[in-house]
């Protein structure tokens, strides 16, 4: 369940912290002391989502394995940006293999430990959508249907943003990439194609799987600290907006990543052995246009002669959200 | 080399690349001036006050409140609150209960018997203040707080003015007025009453006063001619609170009229439904909308059976008492106009609420004094056209009410510390304001305000109790807590938490933050998520 348990009625529980709350509830990104896995000087664009996201994440899992923590990296953004050779920006044991096999060289970190017997020692591996749901998803599938005691942790942004741009599996329909260019009779992605990976990884029954965003600190801390309470496989899909990629100006990171569940296009929930078990309620509902009509990738949807019929079907896919997750609750103002 | 397999070069870290250079725009952190404290006419450090409130200091925050006002638990009876009213979270669900927070920081300071820090050391300039209402008061608090040996004159036989011959004890218990005013005078500030000052020049001289603050009020009735039959009793409202104060109470009989639209028609209204009227009744020349009686004050009256006649003007009274009103309508200009349609009530008294004038006797000969439309007219440095002879409060053009006055205390005790110098004093400048547009709203959480408890109507209409309840602590720091700190860091740790790059240094607590510009790619995140609107963009300068 999604974590929130003081009401503060200044900020409620929203803000990465809050000088009024107990030290021990606050989170570990508030503390003076955090562990700043990805250091600064890094190569992420400005306002990146997705070093934010892998900061949230990994300082998170580090809190959580009492920093006996091990990553393997798939190549991608993260990886590019992040270990420019000789220099690096983790600050925790951390391996780069090829694109396509993250999960099975923490496969066999974690068979490693095992056979040394380091209890203590905690594995993860990351990567983006497109090592995730494309190149890497054999190596994924095979860890999850083994259940291999790894965390993976996908950082979607919704293309091969590092390459220049190119449609994933993860890009959502009607949005131009390079590859999906809006041009045409129906410009953009195509509707109807791609891979939820939330909703595959629950189809392995493994033991713990969550989606979060970087627009609420708390609930992806949460989540992250819950996973490493587990063993066996599990996975952790996190939303990181692209300004690059997304056309999106570079201070709106998280106000996209906001809107995205806002508006019931990225459902945020939890579920264990296969069966969802919490949902993030919409706090305040919002038409997709809102989050459409920021990012220049949707653009062609908008202007002079703007394409409702292609908009109402996005709304569809958010409403349809909506049912699915049952996103809308009490107190939700619209 | 001595190396690993395929290594050629040592590790090193990324922080040898400084990202900052690829800024083309910085965030700053600043101070915005939140829409409370710019609204405040006594000009309090609301929004500063408040923090210390949340955090459960109450000590601080009236210490931090005091700063400016001496009086907070008068303020938070009868404060018209302009805070409240462009309160930024007003926009959001309901303004935060300011008024309220500081009646309950005011009256725990009496509780607990909290005393103001000790002045500075003495400056042997000695002060003459004229008048011991809020503006007098309140001048003489911030001078003798600044070293100055202050003495206060009034005529009146009780110190407070307008807030204990003005204000029924309804609205303002005399015990907390008489806790406050005390205070002051811990200062060592002397109060000499029943001492009216007849020539200003003459008594600043046998005083051998250095500097006078003259604060000496309105209270004089302001009357109108109305045919009345020699029996007919008519009255002024001054009087009439006035003489509560008394021994003997006014005598006002069953049937009261008060003609007015202002505050005080209330005040009077009320006062004689307290004092056993069966029928409490305002006359008011123009309508609702038009009147400039605070809403909330002509809603309580209303709830408490007032009758208000809308539209009228009284022509005459006659003997026995029966006043004639004709009937009035707002021409398109908004300017009431006669009908001729002529209508009778019966009444046992009439109670004139017209406005007060100022007694300015006081002046007679002192060179260099400006009087237009029966007030004092004074500089922006609250000075007279008299060198040395300040003024303020009602007796100056002003919207006459307690704030305002203490306001005009402390303004005038700044520039006659200055003046005293041979200075100037100049006001820091403001910053630029917190508007609602500034903040991100998505960080706060929804939560109504906590509604005084209001007393039971039937009781209030027969006693001189207190209308409104005040807070206990557990809902001041609820109150407080609402707050939504615009425009000054309340440290929530966000800019610190989404910059992608680490950039955000946390000095610890009370101490805030600060950029790292060697990192600082300028992404503008943390500006958009700073939940109270404290950090802005600025261009890099090339």
């Amino acid at each position: 369940m999604s974590y929130q348990p003081i009401k503060f009625y200044q900020t409620g529980t929203f803000t990465v912290g809050n000088r009024l709350l107990d030290e021990s509830d606050r989170s570990v990104q508030a503390t003076a002391t955090r562990e700043n896995s990805l250091n600064s000087g890094h190569r992420a664009c400005q306002g990146c989502g997705e070093a934010l996201g892998a900061r949230y994440a990994i300082d998170a899992a580090m809190a959580a394995s009492n920093r006996q923590l091990i990553a393997a990296n798939a190549t991608g953004c993260l990886e590019v940006f992040s270990t420019p050779y000789p220099e690096t920006s983790w600050q925790i044991p951390w391996i780069h293999s090829l694109f396509g096999n993250a999960p099975a060289v923490a496969t066999g970190i974690a068979a490693a430990v095992k056979i040394k017997g380091r209890t203590d020692v905690r594995v993860v591996a990351q990567g983006g959508d497109g090592s995730t749901t494309d190149i890497g998803f054999g190596c994924l599938s095979g860890m999850f249907e083994r259940n291999d005691d790894v965390l993976y942790i996908c950082y979607d942004n919704e293309a091969y943003m590092n390459t220049g741009v190119q449609r994933s599996s993860a890009t959502p329909p009607a949005a131009r990439t390079a590859t999906t260019m809006a041009l045409g009779k129906s410009p953009g992605n195509v509707f109807g194609q791609g891979k939820n990976l939330p909703q595959i990884a629950m189809a392995h029954n493994i033991p713990y799987v969550a989606t979060a965003t970087v627009a609420d600190l708390h609930d992806l801390e949460h989540k992250v600290t819950t996973a490493m309470g587990i063993h066996g496989a599990r996975y952790i899909h996190i939303l990181v907006p692209c300004p690059l990629g997304w056309g999106s100006p570079s201070n709106d990171t998280i106000k996209l990543a906001r809107l995205a569940k806002e508006t019931g296009l990225f459902p945020v929930y939890e579920a264990l052995d296969g069966e969802v078990t919490s949902v993030s309620k919409i706090r305040k509902h919002m038409p997709v246009e809102e989050y459409l009509k920021l990012q220049r990738r949707f653009a062609h949807l908008f202007g002079k002669n703007p394409a409702t019929e292609t908009i109402a079907r996005i709304q569809a896919m958010a409403d349809k959200n909506i049912r699915k997750f049952g996103l809308l609750g009490e107190g939700v103002k619209s | 080399m001595n190396k690993p397999f395929a290594i050629t070069l040592d590790v090193g870290s990324s922080l040898a690349n400084l990202t900052g250079s690829w800024r083309t725009s910085r965030p700053v952190y600043l101070d915005r001036l939140p829409p409370c404290n710019n609204a405040c006419p006594a000009g309090e450090n609301i929004q500063g006050w408040l923090f210390h409130a949340e955090s459960g200091d109450y000590q601080a925050a009236w210490r931090e409140l005091v700063k400016n006002n001496p009086l907070p638990a008068v303020m938070g009876r009868v404060c018209y609150h302009p805070c409240e009213s462009s309160c930024n979270r007003g926009q959001f669900d309901a303004a935060v209960g300011i008024n309220s927070v500081e009646r309950f920081l005011g009256d725990e300071a009496i509780k607990m018997g909290w005393k103001f820090d000790a002045p500075l050391p003495a400056t042997g300039k000695k002060i003459l203040i004229v008048g011991a209402g809020p503006s007098g008061l309140s001048a003489a608090y911030h001078l003798a707080r600044l070293g100055h040996q202050v003495t206060i004159c009034d005529a009146g036989p009780y110190a407070g003015g307008m807030m204990r011959f003005g204000i029924p004890k309804y609205r303002l218990p005399r015990e907390i007025l008489d806790a406050e005013i005390q205070r002051i005078l811990d200062l060592g500030v002397t109060l000499k009453l029943n001492t009216k000052i007849d020539n200003i020049l003459d008594s600043m001289k046998s005083g051998g006063f250095d500097a006078t603050f003259l604060a000496v009020g309105a209270h004089i009735g302001k009357r109108t001619y109305i045919p009345a039959g020699a029996a007919a009793k008519v009255m002024d409202a001054v009087s009439v609170l006035r003489s509560m104060e008394g021994e003997e109470l006014p005598m006002l009989g069953r049937r009261v009229v008060v003609y007015g639209g202002g505050n005080t028609a209330l005040d009077v209204a009320r006062t004689a439904k307290r004092l056993g009227a069966t029928e409490a009744m305002i006359v008011y020349r123009r309508t609702r909308e038009k009147m400039p009686a605070h809403d909330f004050e002509v809603e309580e009256a209303l709830q408490e059976g007032i009758l208000i006649k809308w539209l009228s003007t009284i022509k005459n009274v006659s003997d026995q008492g029966s006043i004639t009103i004709e009937k009035m309508q707002l021409d398109e200009k908004g300017f009431p106009q006669a009908t001729g349609e002529f209508e009778t009530l019966e009444s046992d008294s009439l109670v004139l609420a017209l406005g007060q004038d100022v007694d300015l006797s006081l002046l007679n000969d002192v060179p260099g004094m400006e009087i237009k439309d029966g007030v004092v007219q004074v500089s922006p440095n609250m000075m007279t056209g008299h060198p040395g002879i300040f003024a303020g409060g009602d007796m100056v053009p002003s919207e006459r009410t307690v704030t305002v006055g203490v306001g005009h205390g402390k303004k005038a005790a700044r520039h006659i510390d200055a003046w005293l110098k041979g200075e100037n004093y100049v006001a820091a400048p403001k910053h630029e304001l917190a508007a609602y547009e500034k903040l991100n709203p998505w960080y706060y959480t929804d939560a109504p305000k906590t509604v005084l408890p209001m007393l039971d109507e039937l009781r209030r209409q027969s006693t001189f109790e207190e209308v409104l309840g005040g807070l206990d602590e557990s809902n001041a720091l609820f109150e407080a807590r609402r707050c939504m700190s615009c425009g000054n860091c309340f440290e929530c740790d966000n800019c610190y938490g989404v910059c992608p790059d680490n950039a955000v240094i946390k000095l610890g607590y009370g101490k805030r933050f600060k950029f790292n510009y060697d990192y600082c790619k300028g992404c503008g995140i943390c500006v958009s998520e700073c939940p109270c609107g404290a950090i802005k963009m600025e261009l890099e300068q090339i």
